[in-house]
């Protein structure tokens, strides 16, 4: 699987949800484009990912 | 109304020739009003896009004023409120339509969907999550959002990047580190300028940062 272009073996399938938390990341901050989609947010959960696909993910920091 | 001509002309007559009427036409929504949005939408009507909404729920603060586009008279007032004035007395060609309401997964797509370029200028992460999502699963909107520009770290750090095909990110993409060490007013404003060029080239189809 490729995540904001870097290459990332996943040895099992796993959700959007569970791998964003696995890498650290707070859900609440992020929006995910998957294969070129974006990703709502309610289906995080059920979004399974595989070695094919290509996530990119923006995690927002505060400030304005 | 002659005269009124010529003052609208005159105003915009040292911008790039040629584009004067594509950004009379342009629409731009700037969603907050603070370091960011505010300066955002002082550059925009400044070249002369034809219309702005103006979207922040909050009044202006004396700590607003070390980085925002406020002053003293200010105070107390709805930003939205200030930030028309002070665009009326820059460039009154410029129509501007304001929302003083917070902005929720609930609300965002009815707020925004007369604007097809959306300057995301929140403060709070979440918040610009919730937004960027909301317009990116229900339209083809295209969003010019903000990531990092606290501090005084290089300026050459601060990059607009195409995150996605519809969303534009201006920052230092610097981790969550950077939060809670203050903001000043040279690198937000650099970060505004990279969201108004990016929505600007937006109105000229432009699609690459």
């Amino acid at each position: 699987m490729y995540v904001n272009g870097k290459q990332i073996i996943i040895e099992n399938i796993i959700s959007l949800n569970d791998f964003l938390k696995k890498e650290g990341y707070d859900t609440q901050r992020v929006a995910v484009e998957k294969n070129g989609i974006i990703v709502p947010k309610k289906f995080f959960e059920i979004e399974m990912l595989c070695n094919t696909d290509k996530l990119e993910i923006v995690c927002f920091v505060g400030g304005g | 109304m002659q005269i009124n001509d010529e003052l609208e002309n005159t105003i915009t007559a040292r911008n790039v020739p040629d584009i004067k009427e594509t950004l009379k036409n342009g629409k731009v929504a700037i969603a907050g009003l603070g370091g960011l949005g505010s300066n955002i939408a002082v550059m925009l009507a400044r070249i002369g896009v034809g219309k702005l909404l103006l979207v922040d729920f909050d009044v202006v603060e004396p700590s607003n004023l070390n980085r925002q586009y406020y002053d003293l008279t200010h105070l107390g007032m709805l930003k939205t409120e200030a930030l028309k004035s002070q665009i009326e007395k820059i460039n009154p060609f410029v129509a501007t339509e304001t929302c003083a309401v917070k902005v929720t997964a609930e609300n965002a797509t009815e707020i925004f969907k007369d604007y097809t370029v959306v300057c995301e200028a929140f403060d709070n992460p979440q918040d610009k999550a919730v937004l960027v999502n909301t317009l990116l699963e229900n339209g083809e909107k295209k969003i010019v959002a903000a990531s990092g520009m606290t501090g005084f770290d290089s300026a050459n750090k601060i990059k607009t990047k195409k995150m996605f095909e519809n969303l534009y990110v201006c920052g230092d993409s610097e981790p969550a580190k950077q939060e809670g060490i203050g903001f000043m007013a040279p690198r937000v404003t650099i970060c505004a300028g990279h969201q108004a060029n990016m929505a600007l080239r937006l109105l000229l189809n432009i699609r690459v940062c």
